[in-house]
């Protein structure tokens, strides 16, 4: 029999319980002094979540194995207090078959991390012409039901209208990345002063807005689920309000760094202007995008925070502005930019922060066991964390395979001190078991 | 180390300084022995991504005026044209002992990064649609040779200012050395945040030009016009170009700027390019000069006495 | 002028300025024969004004004018990388130029003799005199190079602790040489 007793822990920042874990499943809630155990974490004064569920990460496997590996991004989402994340579909060769999504699936199973849930493409090769094997990758092994085109906008209207139709046979959503791709040809940085002062392309809201517009009219016409990806713009939250208080089913998103940064980092920051490791798509935006995304957040809005883990190689980074990689990674520092955008800021409690980061992308991805209150029957996904450090971000310290962290050089507070997967810790002391 | 890659880290003490400068380096340029000893044994690095021989030879003879040792390196034929990245050409520069390097670069901001990796000066010979800070310093220094000052100066800057680093750079400086100046164009050939520019806007020449002491005419790439900017080049220069119809209604004393190449007929008319009040070809000269000021100041002690840090 | 009320004392006044010019347009007159193809170049800034107040003498004195002119020496120096790049002086050679003249260089204070040997070099490549010469308001020794001046105002023995400095009318309002004890830092 394996048992775990974690004492004293503010379970969603409530008061001090101890949560007995017994076979992978939550035993008991409680004053449990007394009890024997063949763990015991000490949990005093750590918040404990449940564990957090990312509906949008680059594992890069297969194909860049030089930014990250299944292996590695999971050991960074355990890092981060992820349970289980979505992988993303633009690999090499892309996740548009039942055999890549069941093989990524596997990797996922076989180092145990994390539950990796694979994201099948929409269209073949993500080219946007013809409709990958949908169904096929929804009755696999991996048994997709997040579909996404990422990286690449699906702006072919008929086919997103067809996608949508499409997935409704399984439960399926399509997670669509709103880039209108003319509007956005050669862009490099959010439209606004900053591009204009800069002289890069600028990447207008617009781009983001009219597709997202555009989709929830045709999800509510087809009576279809929509998800919307990294939302970055005022204007999007507006559209998406406007669109929930419809009663349609559209759910969003909003990554931690869009929480955060905003896009006067490309012009100064803590290692220099122009250093593409803030170029990221969608793009940095402004200060009013961030107070609006954080807003939609609070209220629901938006419905929960995904990493958008985009490992790099140094060498995709260590360029020119304009021939750099889009992305940054986040899984490892995700918790704690929400901590410092949304709980430091009274916007979000530690409930709410369960809600947004672990039930409703839980809900999303439909993914079973997942994202499940703490509570007694439930399977024991738990993440310990410490909201009360302060230190300075040290890339070389994660576990990802890659390095471009738009943190360094920043402080942020909080720390992830364990992470249990069904009962086994992945994560003990901050460390990788 | 300090840099100079943007008209903007020039304070007016920093812009007067190198005006001034070049104003006594424009006497050597006078006399039988152009060459001054004050760079021996220094080496500036011409690094260009992008073909610009009107560039780089004025950079070039401005170090060679003042006895630097010159390495030309441009991306055709070398190791950049396999792909080698910029840090890594920077790592060579480096280890060759480059005191300075200038960069011609087709993407914005190279030069910023250039200059974290390595120690020498970083001169910004134009980085993509960014900047272009000793244009800006050349174009100064001929309206105040012509016009004998530059505060309160009326400066029109006509033409494709969201692709141009040459207005960028003279907005910037211009601003500082107190001149007002107005940028005229097409609204789809301005930036979306133009208004927050320390400068007026137009989207009428005619308007402009009987105000304007000086009237700078940008060139206008024709693949814009493929991309929708305006429709024809016809209209394009009849709403925008400088021709003999406009020019007649400058002021007497107004003088025409082009920072070159021209593409007479479509944004300025062979005639206004040829008349004595155009300063395009005098332009050319103090090229030379304001950089041989950028370049003394940057190398010629034991620190830079201008510019910014990277 | 706080060096004032520190360790300065004027080793030369006003008066003691003028009579040192007086003597050393004299000795130009003289040595040069009526300096009938003098140049006077004057080293900027203060060099320069001497040289225009020498200039004015020799009109006084024999009604002659001789071209006068500046020589900055800055891109010439050879300590330009012990401090920061300085601004330029100005170069105005007299419209007839300087070759086949005898060019009398201006200098306020003669110290080590490198500012001569710079303006040697920029004489160079200006043109190619009959002969030049140094004229200096102080000569306070201390000389790195094999150099003298032809013309004098005063020979001050001072320690390499010590600063002289020459302020004159046009520039600082008033005309002194001033002798300053450095502190001990």
């Amino acid at each position: 029999m394996n048992t775990i007793l974690i004492k004293g822990a503010a379970i969603l920042g409530g008061d001090p319980a101890d949560i007995l874990v017994r076979d992978g499943v939550i035993a008991e809630i409680g004053d449990l002094a007394g009890t024997a155990a063949e763990l015991t974490v000490d949990a005093a004064g750590l918040v404990a979540l449940p564990g957090l569920v990312d509906l949008h990460t680059h594992l890069r496997e297969p194909g860049r194995e030089d930014a990250e590996t299944v292996e590695t991004g999971t050991q960074a989402a355990a890092r981060g207090g992820y349970t289980a994340v979505h992988a993303m579909a633009n690999t090499s060769p892309v996740a548009d078959t039942a055999g890549v999504v069941e093989q990524v699936w596997r990797l996922g199973q076989e180092y145990g991390h994390c539950d990796v849930q694979p994201v099948g493409a929409v269209t073949s090769g993500l080219e946007g012409r013809r409709l990958a094997e949908l169904g096929a990758m929804a009755d696999s092994a991996a048994r997709v039901r997040v579909f996404s085109d990422d990286g690449k906008c699906v702006s072919d209207a008929v086919l997103m209208r067809r996608a949508l139709e499409y997935v409704k046979a399984f439960d399926g959503v399509v997670a669509q990345h709103a880039q209108e791709p003319r509007l956005t040809e050669g862009a490099q940085l959010n439209e606004g002063e900053v591009s204009g002062r800069l002289g890069l392309n600028g990447w207008p809201a617009v781009a983001e807005e009219a597709i997202i517009a555009r989709d929830c009219l045709l999800a509510a016409h087809v009576g279809s689920r929509l998800h919307v990806c990294h939302v970055s713009t005022a204007g999007s939250v507006e559209i998406l309000r406007w669109a929930k208080s419809k009663g349609w089913d559209v759910t969003a998103e909003v990554t931690p760094h869009h929480l955060l940064l905003t896009d006067s980092c490309a012009e100064s920051s803590p290692v220099g202007p122009y250093n593409p490791i803030y170029k990221v798509n969608p793009p940095l935006r402004t200060e009013e995008d961030v107070r609006a995304l954080r807003e939609a957040l609070a209220d629901g809005t938006i419905d929960c925070v995904a990493t958008d883990h985009a490992p790099h190689p140094v060498e995709d980074k260590e360029t020119e502005w304009g021939v750099a990689a889009m992305g940054m990674i986040g899984l490892e520092t995700a918790l704690q930019v929400v901590q410092e955008a949304m709980v430091d800021t009274g916007l979000l409690d530690w409930a709410g922060v369960a809600d947004r980061m672990s039930a409703r992308p839980a809900r999303i991805g439909r993914l079973a066991g997942h994202g499940l209150p703490i509570e007694a029957g439930a399977p024991a996904n738990i993440t310990l964390y410490d909201p009360s450090p302060r230190a300075l971000v040290d890339p070389s310290a994660m576990a990802s395979r890659s390095r471009n962290t738009p943190y360094e050089g920043m402080t942020l507070p909080g720390r992830v001190v364990a992470t249990f997967l069904r009962g086994r810790p992945t994560v003990l002391e901050g460390k990788l078991v | 180390m300090r840099h100079l890659i943007s008209a903007g880290e020039l304070s007016r003490d920093d812009a007067l300084l190198v005006l001034d400068t070049a104003e006594e380096l424009a006497r050597v340029s006078d006399r039988s022995i152009k060459k001054l000893p004050t760079l021996r044994g220094r080496t500036v690095v011409n690094l260009f991504y992008e073909d610009s021989t009107r560039t780089r030879i004025s950079f070039e003879a401005a170090a060679k005026r003042l006895s630097a040792d010159v390495i030309n390196f441009s991306a055709k034929g070398s190791s950049v044209s396999k792909g080698e990245s910029l840090k890594d050409t920077a790592l060579t520069l480096e280890a060759m002992g480059a005191d300075a390097v200038v960069i011609r670069h087709g993407a914005s901001g190279a030069p910023h990064r250039l200059a974290t990796w390595v120690r020498g000066s970083v001169v910004n010979a134009g980085d993509g649609t960014h900047e272009h800070p000793t244009q800006a310093l050349l174009d100064a220094y001929s309206m105040r040779r012509r016009l004998g000052r530059l505060e309160g100066l009326k400066v029109a800057v006509v033409g494709d200012v969201l692709h141009s680093r040459v207005a960028r750079s003279n907005v910037l400086l211009l601003h500082t050395l107190g001149a007002e100046v107005t940028l005229v164009a097409p609204p789809t050939l301005l930036p979306v945040s133009v208004e927050t520019w320390p400068c007026q806007v137009s989207y009428d020449l005619d308007a402009v030009l009987p105000k304007a002491d000086v009237v700078m005419m940008l060139r206008v790439q024709l693949e814009r016009m493929n991309a929708s900017y305006f429709p024809s080049a016809r209209e394009y220069s009849r709403r925008y170009g400088l021709d003999r119809d406009r020019f007649a209604r400058l002021h007497d004393d107004a003088i025409v700027m082009h920072p070159g190449p021209m593409n007479r007929g479509m944004e300025i008319s062979a005639e206004v390019a040829d008349s004595p009040r155009s300063t395009i070809v005098e332009q050319v000269g103090n090229g030379v000069t304001v950089r041989m000021a950028v370049l003394y100041l940057l190398l010629g002690g034991s620190e830079p006495a201008i510019g910014g840090t990277a | 002028m706080s060096d004032v009320q520190n360790q300065a004392h004027a080793v030369l006044e006003g008066p003691d300025i003028h009579r040192a010019l007086t003597r050393i347009a004299h000795e130009i007159l003289e040595r040069t024969k009526g300096a009938e193809s003098v140049v006077l170049l004057g080293i900027p800034t203060r060099g320069a004004t001497l040289a225009r107040r020498l200039a004015d003498r020799i009109a006084q004195f024999e009604g002659l004018k001789v071209p006068v002119g500046s020589l900055d020496i800055t891109m010439y120096r050879d300590d330009l990388r012990l401090r920061p790049a300085r601004p330029l002086g100005r170069t105005e050679l007299p419209p007839d130029g300087i070759d086949g003249r005898t060019v009398v260089l201006v200098d306020d204070v003669l110290y080590s003799g490198r500012t001569v040997r710079a303006a040697l070099d920029a004489l160079n490549d200006v043109g190619r005199p009959r002969a030049v010469q140094l004229a200096t308001l102080v000569d306070r020794g201390h000389r790195e190079l094999p150099i003298r001046a032809d013309y004098v105002g005063k020979n001050l023995p001072t320690s390499k602790a010590e600063k002289v400095k020459v302020y004159l009318e046009e520039t600082d309002g008033r005309d002194a040489v001033l002798l300053i004890k450095e502190e001990a830092r």
